[in-house]
């Protein structure tokens, strides 16, 4: 039960999966085609077909080769000269910002030739339409895309603290308007085609082929080349205008648009929006706004400059390379490095209906999986059974699948109230009551009713799994499947194995996770084990900070200015703190004076008098039903005076502050690097990130160091140390880090 | 289901029940040039007569019906053409698709309309999974979305061969001039709560809860329910999945409607009877069958996908108003009470396959099920009549049984066998009325063509098809 934290979204890989197709009047009615290995070209009758696939990966990414060859063809096409395009591998690979301007530059130049080609281009679209593939797509005359739910279109550069580079901020706002530019470039937000259509992002949808003469995959990409053809010619032809007759309520929209004020007024809101959402932590975002505002403002000439000499820019900050880190760390956590397990899971039984057990049932039922949801009380079943059903629910609100979709995946779950059933379930995963005496009984009973297959999983948060283990008659079999709460909406999955959990429970327990969509650490066990272990420090300084008199509310202005998406306070909260205090506690037992620093009676007074969080409507706020501004919890101020601190005026600066709550999460993920309980910084960035909320922008705790140097961290650790104790001393592995600068994290 | 080999204890019941009598009409049966369905212990079951009442356009000259009344005429129809006594039926049967809520079993009320003995129990079918999200226009007189045959004389074929009847009456009706439009579901929910209100305070009160979009009716889902996909929109993908091209979809629509006019014009149809409409004139024939030209059809624009979708008004099933009736009898007993039988009802089989990509392709799937269980290759039929919902649909089943993608590996019918007095393109498609017409059909070009064995085929919403293969009875 941890951080209630949303991270970064979903980030998108740059990628294009389409064929564009260019009329040629001049070339014989004969069909050649010559292969190269990505790019490829035909021609049918009077239209030629170029198509864009890299037969290596499962999405097109635009590589050197994918560009080279793209290049040629456009050149026999076209008999013309073209350019080359950026990918971000490349763009790592340039040591200037002017490598990568010029680049940008290219890209633009590519993309201006196939706008005003004189043979109409049309895109034809299925798959992801990400990035360098949407920015080719919109320089196309016209787009045809597959209704399908894989075709997804958007410009997820920003994510990567990148702005779309090849013309993408000159032609979209062009293309759907200002406030729809502004929402896609600053987002992010991947777009389905139907909504695309909408937009006015594509011009035509194609429906996607059930099995036919072909297998529908191979059959609708064929429907599509078809229907793109056909739109070619009828361009060709002046059947099909490209200019579209505009509504009404786009020339109004036109005509509001054409006063400056007008304007102004939307790139000041969407700044304002932008700073607030990112406390200006983030460049790419507000270089976007720079860029669409100079072209629109002042002409395409100053507009493209602009794109490309800022996208030169951001591709050298660290922020992006914090974001791009976090992109790969997130690839590589969608990998089972334990290979594929022995027997695939067929049927899940969760034991406990609560929020968490629920919420693993809400990622569970709709992979196929048959899930059992088991609780010892109706009512608890009952609201966790509704738990799921509302996940499905709001989906079908949201059109993402329908009432019947909705209806036949929620025949996948069995909610009950006994053990039957469990003789054929392949794993069991635990989420009942913090408590070893209670999780004991749980794995004796569960055992004596499965097969002996069955891997027993732990969802913990801070108990060691072996301790769990030790109840178990095949501890090979036990595993700790560590989930964030909400489970639906947290990315992250911690599993943590003993000495003698079997590789082929990891593998079980990893495919498992994946197949829920999560992105997966696995770590060693021990108290805390990594997550829990990295924010328990974190937060015990949090509460050392509101005892020396920082109000919770300015608590969160520093953290959350900091890059944390969650201030400390409401993150105490949203975990629960009769959770904080409890893990506080354990850890503090385990782990001694090191993780003390604020009073664990603090939060336990707080317990007593029921502010348990979020949950209990009180903690360090008030929380009302419907109310979205929520207020200091008056009654803490007597329990924070009762505990108060002097606070060290010399650490005690809003930065200090900062460095002090940093610093302690910081030191503990490098500690469990050099323990062993991580095994690379990728998976601490990536827990740390994905699980906690650790500014995505710092790119993890890791990254962190390797960006503001070790050496300097430690020096204001000792600052910190001389005043504190042993809270702040720098770990081993840290100091090594220190001494030589040289030493990296990340390579 | 017929199923002897499936049922052993039906089969010994059967097998003494039938001894005397079945085994003396096979060595009749044989004497004809190709083997014989009939199994030893397996009853014959034999299609006494169908008829029909005219298919007219809905919203025509049968608009101010109710869907008993066409039930009743075609029931009435039946009656007259046989002859047989009001009291010799063991059974009725009738199915429908969209339900009329007055008459929600329909069978009943027509048949005490008809003058049916009320002694006769009748029921009213409609194909499992097909509830009332069917078929409707959008209002505007578009063509129908959704395409449906019931077959309620299966259930009765079930009857006769379990030896419970040994005389049933099916057939099926419906109706797309009336549908049922509900209110809303907020509105309904405070008319009930009306019902129950006990003061005036409160009964105020719930008047004065209503809001305008209370007074928005609900009208009947024009998509499948398991997908929201409209039939019309799948058959134009499934078309476009087996490269069915408009031309294609268009020249097939035109035969139906020239081989429907030339089958009208020679009197061929014989199981239209003539009915006379309460304050209208006597209607005798099919008003749908409208022969046009390539031309005419290609101006159409497409119905379902825009702008580049190939499924048309011209080349789909219309919305039909209609009704169906046959009569069904084991062998004996009709040859008992004097009658010449038309034809033996042999195997048949349902299926049912992905509602969203395979909707309309229960013909492809139900054919060489059917075949292989009769023992009968594609050379050995001479009549095929399948279901037209769609141009688009009928060619991509011929084209899936041709696939090597489906690894059918039975062949397709060959054309100049294929419903040869038109289809429900051009005759007209009322839901339930349907399959009785496809059966009579084939009984009546098997007479007149002379083969001996015939295959009906037809797809229904839901993803289900189903198949039968009919026997001449020996002329």
């Amino acid at each position: 039960k941890m951080a209630g934290v949303r991270a970064l979204g979903v980030l998108s890989r740059l990628t294009a999966r389409r064929y564009a197709l260019f009329t040629e009047d001049d070339i014989e009615n004969s069909v050649f085609a010559w292969s190269r290995t990505h790019v490829n070209y035909e021609v049918k009758g009077d239209v030629a077909v170029v198509r864009i696939n890299d037969p290596s990966s499962k999405v097109n990414t635009l590589s050197v080769q994918m560009q080279k060859e793209m290049a040629e063809v456009m050149n026999e096409v076209w008999a013309n000269n073209a350019v080359q395009r950026a990918d971000i591998n490349m763009i790592q690979a340039c040591n200037s910002a002017e490598e990568v301007t010029k680049l940008s530059q290219e890209g633009q130049k590519m993309f201006e030739l196939i706008e005003k080609s004189p043979k109409p281009i049309v895109a034809a679209i299925n798959g992801s339409c990400l990035g360098g593939g949407l920015e080719f797509a919109i320089a196309c005359q016209y787009r045809v895309a597959t209704k399908s739910k894989k075709t997804v279109l958007g410009t997820p550069e920003v994510m990567l603290g990148l702005l779309p580079g090849a013309g993408g901020t000159q032609r979209l706002p062009k293309m759907v308007g200002l406030p729809n530019a502004f929402d896609m470039m600053l987002t992010g937000r991947n777009i389905r085609a139907d909504k695309a259509k909408k937009m006015g992002l594509v011009h035509q949808l194609v429906d996607p082929l059930g099995p036919g003469l072909k297998s529908p995959e191979e059959r609708t990409i064929d429907y599509l080349e078809e229907v793109a053809i056909e739109c070619a010619r009828g361009i060709v032809n002046k059947k099909i205008p490209l200019r579209k007759e505009k509504g009404t309520m786009q020339k109004i929209q036109d005509y509001i648009m054409s006063f400056g004020f007008v304007r102004n007024q939307i790139y000041k809101t969407v700044h304002g929006k932008v700073m607030k959402q990112s406390k200006g932590l983030y460049p790419a975002p507000l270089k976007i706004i720079e860029c669409v505002k100079t072209g629109v403002e002042q002409g395409p000439v100053a507009g493209y400059l602009a794109e490309s000499q800022n996208f030169g820019q951001l591709a050298r900050t660290s922020e992006s390379a914090a974001l791009i880190g976090l992109y790969h760390g997130q690839v590589a956590c969608k990998k089972n490095r334990f290979g594929a397990p022995e027997r695939e899971v067929k049927s899940l039984a969760i034991l406990g209906a609560g929020l968490m057990g629920a919420g693993i049932a809400q990622v569970t039922v709709d992979k196929g999986v048959h899930t059992i949801l088991k609780d010892t009380t109706e009512a608890g079943l009952a609201r966790g059974e509704q738990q799921v059903y509302k996940g499905l629910n709001d989906k079908t609100k949201k059109k993402n699948i329908t009432s019947f979709q909705r209806d036949s995946i929620l025949s996948n779950l069995t909610g009950q109230l006994d053990y039957s059933g469990f003789e054929k379930a392949d794993m069991v995963i635990e989420a009942v009551f913090e408590d070893i005496n209670i999780k004991h009984a749980v794995v004796k009973e569960v055992e004596a009713m499965v097969p002996p297959h069955c891997i027993f999983a732990s969802n913990t948060s801070a108990l060691p799994i072996k301790d769990i283990a030790a109840a178990s008659k095949r501890p090979d079999k036990v595993i700790g499947m560590h989930y964030f709460s909400p489970v639906d909406k947290m990315q992250l999955l911690e599993i943590i194995t003993t000495d003698k959990t079997s590789k082929d429970t990891t593998a079980s327990a990893v495919a498992v996770g994946l197949k829920q969509g999560k992105v997966i650490i696995v770590v060693g066990d021990g108290p805390g084990f990594y997550t829990t272990r990295c924010l328990a420090p974190m937060l015990a300084e949090a509460v050392r900070v509101l005892q020396e008199g920082v109000d919770p509310k300015k608590l969160d202005g520093l953290t959350t200015s900091f890059g944390f998406p969650v201030g400390a306070a409401t993150l105490a909260d949203e975990v629960g703190i009769d959770v904080a205090a409890h893990v506080a506690e354990d850890l503090g037992k385990a782990f001694g004076s090191r993780f003390g620093g604020g009073n664990v009676e603090v939060l336990k007074t707080m317990v007593d008098l029921g502010f348990k969080g979020r949950k209990s409507g009180k903690g360090c706020y008030v929380y009302q039903p419907g109310l979205k501004v929520r207020e200091v919890n008056p009654e803490i101020g007597d329990i924070l005076e009762k505990y108060r601190l002097t606070p060290n005026p010399a650490v005690s600066s809003d930065s200090d502050v900062q460095y002090r709550l940093v610093s302690r999460f910081v030191n503990e993920a490098v500690l469990c690097l050099q323990e062993g309980i991580l095994n690379s910084p990728l998976e601490g960035d990536i827990g740390a990130v994905f699980g906690l909320g650790f500014p995505p922008c710092l790119g993890g705790p890791f990254r962190f160091v390797d960006s503001f140097g070790a050496d300097k961290l430690v020096e204001k650790m000792r600052t910190y140390e001389a005043i504190y104790g042993n809270q702040f001393t720098p770990c081993q592995l840290l100091l090594d880090h220190a001494k030589d600068s040289s030493k990296k994290f990340h390579k | 289901m017929r199923s002897c080999s499936v049922s052993p204890s039906w089969a010994v019941r059967l097998g003494v029940r039938s001894l005397s009598t079945t085994t003396q009409l096979q060595a009749q049966v044989q004497t004809k040039s190709k083997k014989t369905l009939a199994r030893p212990g397996v009853k014959n079951i034999v299609l006494v007569e169908g008829v029909r009442t005219p298919f007219l356009l809905s919203g025509t000259t049968y608009a101010d019906l109710m869907p008993h009344d066409l039930a009743r005429a075609a029931l009435q129809g039946l009656l007259h053409k046989t002859g047989i006594p009001k009291d010799a039926v063991d059974y009725i049967i009738y199915g429908t698709v969209i339900q009329e809520v007055k008459t929600s079993n329909v069978a009943r009320e027509a048949a005490l309309g008809a003058g049916f003995s009320d002694k006769i129990p009748a029921h009213t079918v409609t194909m499992a999974c097909i509830s009332s999200n069917q078929a409707m226009t959008s209002g505007k007189g578009e063509k129908s979305l959704l395409q449906d045959v019931v077959y309620p004389f299966f259930k009765s074929v079930g009857l006769i061969a379990a030896g419970q009847c040994d005389a049933v009456v099916a057939g099926g009706v419906e109706f797309m001039s009336d549908v049922p439009i509900r209110h809303s579901r907020k509105m309904r929910k405070t008319m009930l709560s009306l019902n129950r209100a006990k003061t005036l305070g409160q009964r105020l009160s719930l008047i004065g809860s209503i809001r305008l979009a209370h007074l928005s009716p609900e009208l009947p889902a024009v998509a499948e329910f398991s997908t929201a996909e409209t039939m019309g929109h799948s058959a134009d993908r499934l078309a476009a999945a087996f490269g069915v091209s408009r031309v294609e979809q268009d020249e097939f629509a035109l035969r139906s409607h020239t081989l429907a006019k030339k089958a009208q014009d020679n009197g061929l149809l014989q199981d239209v009877i003539s009915f006379k409409v309460p304050n209208r004139d006597i209607v005798s024939k099919d008003n749908g069958i409208r022969p046009s030209s390539m031309e005419q059809m290609a101006k159409l624009k497409p119905a379902f996908i825009k702008p580049h979708g190939t499924v048309t008004a011209a080349n789909s099933s219309f919305l039909t108003d209609g009704a169906s009736a046959v009569l069904i009898m084991s062998e004996e007993k009709a040859l008992a009470m004097g009658y010449k039988p038309k034809a033996y009802l042999r195997d048949f089989v349902y299926v049912s396959q992905d509602p969203k990509d395979q909707l309309l392709l229960g013909p492809t799937y139900g054919t060489p099920k059917v075949l292989e269980r009769a023992g009968l290759s594609m050379s050995d039929i001479d009549v095929f009549e399948f279901h037209e919902a769609f141009a688009g649909q009928i060619m991509a089943n011929l084209k899936a049984m041709d696939s090597d993608w489906f690894a059918a590996d039975v062949g397709t019918p060959p054309m100049e066998k294929f419903n040869l007095w038109g289809g429900s393109l051009s005759l007209g498609h009322p839901f339930g009325a349907t399959g009785c017409r496809l059966v009579t059909t084939v009984a009546h070009r098997l007479q007149k063509e002379g083969g001996q064995y015939g295959l009906v085929a037809a797809c229904a919403a839901g993803g289900q098809g189903h198949a039968m293969v009919i026997e001449a009875y020996p002329q």
